[in-house]
C-alpha cells in the first residue's frame, strides 16, 4: 500500500505508532474467536476455510505427524512454490490417514494447501463431506480438478482409490491398479506437472489381516477390515500403530508439452499413467529400504 | 432505434426494480408492465416508483398477452414472471400453471410477433439441483447428475426447455436465459431471506453448504444491459465468492439449531400451516449440500462484474434488516 506524500513528513506520536511486534498469544486467540464467531473470514468456492484448516483441524493432526509418525519429507524442491502441479501418491493405510499427512507436509514444509480429490463415497457422508470441503478437498470429478488446477492450485490424487488403501497387508508397497487415467488428462488439459510421490509407513498403521465383506456390504462400505488388535481390542484397535513415515516428492513429469486437445487421446494418457505408475512403484521401493525397519529401533 | 420493451411480474420487487430501471433510459419509448396483480405502489398509494412503466393487468396463463404484444408493437420481452414459492391461497398447482404455462403462453406470442426482437428470460441456478456428486461449481454447459425432480427447480428447468424450443424456432430472435443466484438485499423478499430472519436457524444435521447470493442492484443492472444490449446465450448471475451457511448464521447473528434431515418433513409442514417460513424439499436439499456457480461467461460477454461479492450481498440484506453479529456491529 503506498503512502499519501503529504504524510510525509507528519509526526506519528509513539503511542500510536503501529507496533511490529507479534501480537500477544492471549490477543490473538481473542482476534481469532471474534472472527469465528461473527463469521468474518473467507472461504473458496469449493468451501475451503483455510483459517479453521491451519488452526484447528491440522492442530489436532500435527502431534500425529511430528510425534507419533515422525514424519520425514523428502526432496520438497519439486513441489513448485506457487504454481498448479498434479501431486500423485500410493494410497495405503486401511483408514486414508496419508491423506492427512500428506497434506500436513505440504502445508507446514511446503507451504502450499493440498487440494485432495476424493472418492464419492466421503461427499454422501453428513459431516465427513462438509469436513472434507472445509479443508479444501473435493469431488474427484474432471470439472472440479480442471478448475482447481487452472487456479494454480496444488490437486492431489490416490488413482488407486479403494483398491489401494483397502488392500489386506500381505499386498503392502504394490501399487494396484490405477485407474482410467483421469488425472494425466487433467494435466495435460490445464498443462501443469505431475508430481510421482512415495509414502512409506502409511501400509504398517492397521496391518489388514482379514475382511469382513458381509458386514461392510451391509453398512455400505468398502470393505470393513480386521487387523490384529481391531475389532478385538474395540475401540483401542482404532489407535494407529507408530510406523516411521517417509514421504518422497519425486522429479516433476512435465505435460506442457503436449497439446490440450491430447488429453483426449486415450494411448497418451495411458501411457503417461503406466510411466507415473512405474515411477511411483520405484520410488517406494527405494524408500522403503531407505527408511528401513518399520518400527525402528526394534522391528 | 426506439424500444418498446414489455416486462412481465412487475407487481414483485425485482420485477418492479427492472422495469424503473428501463423507464429511466432515455433511448426506450414505452415500457409495459404486465402482472396478474397490480404492483403494490400502484394499489397502495399511486407512488410511481415504476416511473413511467405503463401497467397491464393480464393474467399470463391466458393468450390475452398475445394481443398486448401485438398492439404495442413491443421489440423486446423480459420475463421476470416466475414465481418461487407457493402462494398461501393457491398452492403448488396453480404456481406451476402460473410459472410454465404462462411462459408458454408468452413465447407463443412472442413466436407470432413480427415485431420482437430479444427475449430475456430470468431463471434460477436451482436447475443445477444441488447434489453430492456433482462438481463443485457448475458453469453453464454442464449436465447435472441430478437435475431438478419437484418444485420451483423443475419449472425452471421446463420454463428453460421451453426457451430453447423458441430460440430454434426464431433463430432472428435474440434470446438471453439468465440463470441467478439466489437474490438478497433490502427489498428482497424469497423464502431464503425470510428463513434468515427467523430468531432461530434450522440447519441439516452435519451439513453446512455453500450459499451464493446475486445483490438486487446488480441482478437489475444485469437484467438492464441484456434488455437494451446484444448478448444471446445462458448465463449463471451470481455475486463473487460463497457464504457457508453457518457463517451466515454467525453474521446474522442467530443460533443454528442441527435437525436431523427428516425432521423437516415434519417441521416444514407445520411451519407450512402456520404460514412462516417454507421448507420445500429443494430447499431441504439446497440446505444439505449447496450450490456454486461460474460467473465467468457473464463478466466475458459484458465486460462488467457484480458490484457485490455474496458475501457483501448479504451483509447488505442484515444491514437493512438490522441483524449482527453476535457482540458487535459490522462496518
Amino acid at each position: 500500500m503506498s503512502v499519501p506524500h503529504e504524510e510525509e513528513g507528519r509526526v506519528i506520536p509513539i503511542s500510536a505508532a503501529p507496533s511490529f511486534a507479534e501480537p500477544e498469544p492471549m490477543a490473538r486467540l481473542l482476534a481469532f474467536v471474534r472472527r469465528r464467531v461473527t463469521g468474518d473470514y473467507e472461504v473458496d468456492e469449493f468451501g475451503y476455510d483455510p483459517e479453521l484448516t491451519d488452526k484447528v483441524v491440522l492442530e489436532l493432526i500435527r502431534p500425529l505427524y511430528n510425534h507419533w509418525f515422525r514424519v520425514e519429507p523428502v526432496e520438497l524442491k519439486n513441489i513448485p512454490d506457487d504454481s498448479g502441479a498434479l501431486i500423485v501418491a500410493n494410497h495405503s493405510g486401511t483408514l486414508p490417514m496419508d491423506a492427512l499427512m500428506l497434506q500436513v507436509a505440504l502445508h507446514d514444509e511446503a507451504g502450499r494447501a493440498l487440494r485432495l480429490l476424493g472418492a464419492d463415497l466421503v461427499y454422501q457422508l453428513p459431516f465427513l463431506s462438509h469436513l472434507a470441503r472445509k479443508t479444501g478437498h473435493t469431488l474427484a470429478c474432471p470439472e472440479d480438478a480442471d478448475r482447481l488446477l487452472r487456479k494454480g492450485e496444488l490437486v492431489g490424487v490416490f488413482p488407486e482409490g479403494f483398491k489401494g488403501v483397502g488392500k489386506p497387508f500381505s499386498e503392502r508397497y504394490k501399487l494396484q491398479r490405477f485407474g482410467r487415467g483421469g488425472f494425466v488428462a487433467s494435466a495435460i488439459r490445464a498443462g501443469v506437472p505431475i508430481v510421482p510421490t512415495a509414502i512409506v509407513g502409511a501400509e504398517e498403521i492397521y496391518p489388514k489381516i482379514g475382511d469382513l465383506k458381509t458386514v461392510a456390504r451391509l453398512l455400505g462400505l468398502p470393505y470393513l477390515p480386521i487387523t490384529p488388535f481391531f475389532p478385538l481390542l474395540g475401540p483401542l484397535g482404532l489407535v494407529p500403530l507408530p510406523s516411521k513415515w517417509m514421504i518422497e516428492f519425486g522429479e516433476p513429469i512435465r505435460t506442457d508439452e503436449y497439446d490440450p486437445s491430447a488429453a483426449d487421446d486415450p494411448m497418451l494418457v495411458f501411457n503417461i499413467t503406466d510411466h507415473v505408475r512405474e515411477v511411483i512403484q520405484q520410488l517406494l521401493n527405494e524408500l522403503r529400504l531407505r527408511r528401513g525397519h518399520a518400527f525402528p529401533p526394534f522391528l | 432505434m426506439t424500444h418498446t420493451v414489455l416486462v412481465t411480474g412487475v407487481s414483485r420487487h425485482i420485477g418492479a426494480r427492472v422495469a424503473s430501471a428501463l423507464a429511466a433510459d432515455p433511448d426506450i419509448s414505452r415500457v409495459i408492465g404486465v402482472d396478474t396483480v397490480p404492483p403494490p405502489s400502484l394499489t397502495r398509494d399511486g407512488d410511481s416508483s415504476l416511473g413511467r412503466t405503463e401497467f397491464v393487468r393480464v393474467d399470463l396463463r391466458s393468450p390475452d398477452i398475445a394481443q398486448v404484444i401485438a398492439a404495442a408493437d413491443i421489440d423486446t420481452v423480459v420475463h421476470m414472471s416466475l414465481v418461487s414459492a407457493p402462494s398461501r391461497s393457491g398452492g403448488r398447482a396453480a404456481m406451476k400453471e402460473h410459472n410454465v404455462i404462462g411462459t408458454m403462453q408468452l413465447l407463443g406470442a412472442c413466436q407470432r410477433s413480427a415485431t420482437v426482437r430479444r427475449v430475456v428470460v430470468r431463471s434460477t441456478t436451482a436447475v443445477y439441483g444441488s447434489s453430492p456428486r456433482d462438481p463443485a461449481v457448475f458453469t453453464e454447459d454442464l449436465e447435472p447428475h441430478d437435475g431438478p425432480v419437484h418444485g420451483y427447480a423443475k419449472d425452471a428447468a421446463e420454463v428453460e426447455g421451453y426457451v430453447r424450443g423458441f430460440a430454434r424456432r426464431r433463430p432472428d430472435v435474440t434470446v438471453s436465459l439468465l440463470r441467478f443466484a439466489n437474490f438478497m438485499g433490502p427489498g428482497v423478499d424469497s423464502p431464503l431471506t425470510r428463513y434468515f430472519t427467523q430468531p432461530v436457524l434450522p440447519s441439516v444435521f452435519g451439513f453446512d453448504p455453500r450459499l451464493q447470493f446475486i445483490h438486487e442492484d446488480d441482478a437489475v443492472e444485469v437484467l438492464r444491459r441484456m434488455a437494451t444490449e446484444h448478448h444471446p446465450g445462458t448465463f449463471n448471475v451470481a455475486g463473487a465468492g460463497v457464504l457457508l451457511l453457518s457463517q451466515c448464521a454467525r453474521r446474522a447473528g442467530r443460533p443454528s439449531l442441527p435437525l436431523p434431515s427428516s425432521a423437516f418433513r415434519v417441521l416444514g409442514g407445520a411451519v407450512r400451516r402456520v404460514g412462516l417460513v417454507e421448507y420445500s424439499p429443494e430447499q431441504v436439499r439446497l440446505l444439505c449440500h449447496g450450490r456454486a456457480v461460474d460467473t465467468a461467461r457473464l463478466e466475458a460477454e459484458l465486460g462488467w462484474k457484480p458490484k457485490f461479492s455474496t458475501a457483501a450481498a448479504f451483509d447488505d440484506f442484515l444491514r437493512s434488516h438490522d441483524l449482527r453479529p453476535l457482540g458487535g456491529a459490522r462496518p
